[in-house]
């Protein structure tokens, strides 16, 4: 964990997208108020990294509903390490395509949970479709 | 927050029946992210937890059996008798289920040990040849991973994975190849190929690219030019990495990463950069012509990529750019941390000795970073820094001494105060005016703490009396050591003579510390009247010298060149009459172990490449002690193409005592054996070159044409018969684990003719 905690520290403040900590090469993506990473030695080529940052962003994004957020993950643990799995064996890349890591994981995040939302915002989303209906 | 206690309590719901999937995956999942976490679990809670997760097999939610095949690869190592789900996993992989086959696959090997593995063999080999790319791949990551556990029988599978690879899978991996076995997932073929290069040992690449026009570097160029960013920056890293590049080769490369540096993706902009800085270590000519392209990256907003790009301007920048270059540094220099300091430091150190001439530019940047605000690692690299111009650079002498002065009246790290006034008490004496750094140090020894002031007594090089007046100061002061000291160098100077200033101030200790220590041990154990001898210590080692290494930002893997060795081959091939006319050695290998550690011979082979002809030198030693072997030979089995000319036999091998024998091929004049069909270049040698598994790819089938073929191959074992017992003559076989061998050959076993029982040495 204090590996972890370094990287963080270090890459977070700067909003760096590569660095390169302890002798190792490190690609980051942040969202909202989630950070990914994908740590390689350095000898792996950089693009590589960054392809497989890319997937499991894209992976996370399409199971979590396009909610990449600590909440969600923390709900959808599960399919979380799936992708997860499904990406990197044991440190080899095994899928990059986003498409197919969704197909194999086969994965829907909690409907019921997802698609709580709060007063407000169910009446904003209420005065849009009336909008949009005076509109037309 | 989670507590491990309570969730594995929770787990006891696994055993309930009818088994809630919900439930129990959310209880799962919580597992997997303590185990994640880096939780300890015990083997006791392991072991039960692993047993209560078995019964969740019966439920047949999909999420639920992947999260259980997640749970059996994490607590694979901490669980005990994780091998009963042995069962269930062969039966999953091959299954109806194709959503399960992949990840129960990757699931089985993880708890597969050695002996183990022989039993899923057959399983195994069916997945990697797979229709289902899903079933395929995760068959051949996990052949990757096994590899490590069980080398032998993994290579039995080479013949599926070869056909694996001719699908059109695009998740290709590129399988054992060298006899240390790399693999490589990749996206496309040349990235495969490309990846491969990397890995490869310096040996087999330097046979490949015999020269700029081999067909194997027009390949890698064409790569430069491929559509995928990826494969581009793959080939140019693979140009740099080949050994003895000339600049010209170079140049098609560093261009390619001079466009990335002004990609927008932060990533190609490091990866570019990174590798400029790489290439510019030895070919610093090469890179001068992105200067302006890294001189913009000095305001990137990625410190990683400024700090690379200075360092590497650092590196290539010509003596007229030093000025600017360091005003361009000094505004960026505020801004980076301490570690990338140090870094930039480094670089101008290194560029302070390429150019003497700079040093007041250099100087005046360096004491100006003095003055800033840093920690102790910076400062005292800049202190270094300034120290090796004073000492090399006699025109930057004075004003080195004179910032180094004004730095120690307001340090606060006594290591480098006394450091400089060691310095001071060296090099002051040689310049013009020795009395203007008298001042510093009285102040430093009224002011500053013990340490210091003892360090003081370095500075003794002067003869002016004044100086006496603070030793006289000292010898009332609070410390011991400083008073000891000082009484000491009191009574030395009264002497007032110059050779006992030399033996007891200038010079250091001759002797060896530690040798004086046992000594002075020794002389208070035993009793004796005759005073401590100093010439009974053993001399000091000479001191060795720092290397003034090249400051590299990435570690590189320093290069095997070992020019007398080859000589040393060269003429002993030249003594041998069979081996006078084949003209210029090429080259020689690395030796190759051949053999198990276990094994009734230890057998090593280099391969020496002539215009022709290939010698294979097997250095063979005899570990068994009750055996002589006479005769011996190594009989290879070349493919239609190579020509065994003849094998020089080693005439005896005694035991532990080593022998040579020879074997010397010629290799095929013609190099149109290989055919334009990549399908019957395939075929043709099935134990041959691994690499040719990839010339069902388009452009690839070259490699079988190369003169001097590819040195990678895995030869196909013998099972090993029993050691021959005494006093019976009988041919013994050895076993050998893979060979490099150029492509054609294809197996090699050995024949000692005829051992002699009767004559046991030992």
């Amino acid at each position: 964990m204090a590996f972890e905690k370094n990287v963080f520290n270090k890459t977070s403040r700067t909003d760096s997208e590569i660095a390169f900590l302890g002798g190792m090469t490190i690609v980051c993506k942040s969202s909202t108020d989630l950070f990914l990473y994908v740590v390689g030695s350095s000898h792996e080529n950089e693009l590589m990294l960054v392809s497989v940052l890319t997937c499991l962003f894209e992976s996370l994004n399409h199971v979590l509903r396009k909610n990449v957020e600590k909440r969600w993950l923390l709900e959808n643990m599960d399919g979380a390490f799936l992708v997860l799995d499904e990406i990197v064996d044991g440190g080899v890349i095994l899928e990059s395509d986003p498409q197919q890591v969704i197909q194999k994981v086969n994965f829907r995040a909690d409907d019921s949970s997802l698609t709580e939302q709060s007063v407000a915002q169910v009446l904003q989303s209420a005065k849009e479709q009336i909008k949009w209906s005076l509109l037309k | 927050h989670l507590e491990k206690s309570a969730v594995l309590q929770e787990a006891r719901i696994f055993n309930e029946t009818p088994i809630n999937p919900r439930r129990c995956l959310h209880i799962l999942t919580k597992i997997l992210y303590l185990l994640n976490q880096g939780e300890h679990f015990g083997t006791t809670e392991a072991t039960e937890a692993f047993f209560a997760m078995t019964r969740l097999f019966q439920s047949n939610d999909q999420t639920l059996r992947r999260m259980c095949y997640l749970t059996i690869k994490e607590m694979a190592t901490i669980s005990e008798d994780v091998i009963i789900v042995t069962s269930s996993l062969t039966k999953d992989m091959t299954g109806k289920e194709d959503v399960y086959r992949g990840p129960a696959i990757r699931a089985l090997c993880r708890i597969t040990d050695g002996t183990m593995l022989q039993a899923i063999e057959r399983y195994m080999k069916q997945a990697i040849v797979d229709k289902v790319s899903g079933v395929s791949s995760s068959a051949l990551v996990s052949s990757l991973h096994m590899m490590k556990i069980s080398h032998d029988v993994v290579k039995r599978w080479v013949n599926e994975a070869q056909e694996a690879a001719s699908s059109d899978n695009i998740m290709v991996q590129v399988l054992p190849l060298s006899h240390t076995g790399c693999f490589s997932v990749c996206l496309c073929f040349e990235l495969c190929i490309l990846h491969l290069f990397f890995l490869l040992s310096n040996d087999a690449l330097c046979i490949f690219i015999t020269s700029h026009e081999s067909p194997l570097f027009d390949f890698i160029e064409s790569c430069l030019r491929n559509k995928h960013e990826m494969v581009i920056y793959e080939a140019a890293s693979a140009i740099i990495h080949l050994p003895n590049c000339t600049a010209r080769e170079l140049a098609p490369a560093v261009s390619v990463l001079q466009l990335f540096c002004s990609s927008p993706k932060p990533a190609l902009r490091y990866a570019a950069v990174r590798t400029l800085n790489k290439v510019a270590m030895k070919h610093p000519s090469a890179v001068t012509a992105c200067n302006l392209d890294l001189e913009n990256l000095i305001t990137d907003s990625n410190r990683s990529i400024a700090t690379l790009a200075i360092t590497t301007l650092l590196k290539t920048g010509s003596e007229s750019s030093v000025d600017r270059l360091m005003k361009q540094i000094s505004s960026f220099v505020s801004e980076i941390s301490d570690e990338f300091k140090v870094v930039v430091v480094q670089a101008i150190s290194a560029l302070c000795q390429k150019y003497p001439r700079k040093h007041s530019v250099m100087m005046t940047f360096l004491s100006n970073m003095l003055r800033d605000d840093g920690g102790f690692e910076y400062k005292r690299a800049i202190v270094d820094c300034i120290i090796s111009i004073v000492e090399e650079n006699p025109e930057g002498k004075e004003a080195g001494l004179a910032h180094l002065c004004e730095f120690i009246e307001d340090c606060e790290h006594t290591v480098l105060a006394t450091k400089i006034l060691h310095l001071l008490g060296k090099e002051g004496p040689r310049t013009p005016v020795p009395s203007k750094y008298i001042r510093f140090i009285f102040n430093r020894v009224v002011l500053e703490n013990e340490a210091v002031r003892a360090g003081y007594w370095k500075f003794l090089g002067y003869r002016d009396m004044p100086l006496l007046c603070p030793l006289d100061r000292c010898m009332m002061d609070t410390d011991d050591e400083v008073r000891d000291r000082a009484t000491f160098y009191l009574n030395v100077l009264q002497q007032r003579q110059m050779a006992l200033n030399a033996t007891y101030i200038f010079n250091g200790l001759t002797v060896s510390v530690p040798g004086m220590e046992k000594a002075l041990h020794q002389y208070t154990l035993e009793p004796s009247e005759k005073p401590f001898d100093m010439k009974s210590i053993p001399l000091a080692m000479a001191p060795v010298f720092e290397q003034k290494a090249e400051i590299m930002f990435v570690a590189t893997k320093p290069e095997k060149f070992a020019p007398s060795r080859q000589d040393i081959f060269q003429e002993q091939l030249a003594a041998i009459p069979e081996f006078m006319d084949l003209g210029p050695l090429f080259k020689s290998s690395e030796p190759v172990q051949l053999t198990e550690a276990e094994t009734e011979y230890f057998v090593r082979c280099v391969k020496h490449v002539f215009t022709n002809h290939i010698v294979f030198q097997f250095d063979c030693t005899n570990t068994l002690n009750d055996q002589l072997l006479e005769k011996v030979t190594v009989q290879m089995e070349p493919s239609e193409s190579h020509e065994v000319l003849c094998c020089l036999p080693a005439p005896s091998l005694a035991y532990n005592q080593p022998g040579i024998c020879y074997t010397l091929v010629r290799l095929p004049d013609d190099d149109s054996t290989a055919g334009t069909n990549p399908q019957e270049g395939g075929e043709r040698s099935k134990n041959a070159s691994q690499l040719e598994l990839l010339t069902v790819g388009a452009n690839l089938w070259f490699f079988s044409k190369m003169k001097y073929g590819l040195m990678l191959v895995c030869a196909v074992c013998r099972p090993v018969t029993s050691a021959c017992p005494q006093r019976e003559r009988q041919p013994l076989t050895l076993t050998f684990a893979s060979v490099p061998l150029p492509s054609g050959l294809s197996t090699t076993r050995a024949f000692p003719l005829a051992p002699r029982a009767a004559d046991v040495p030992g």
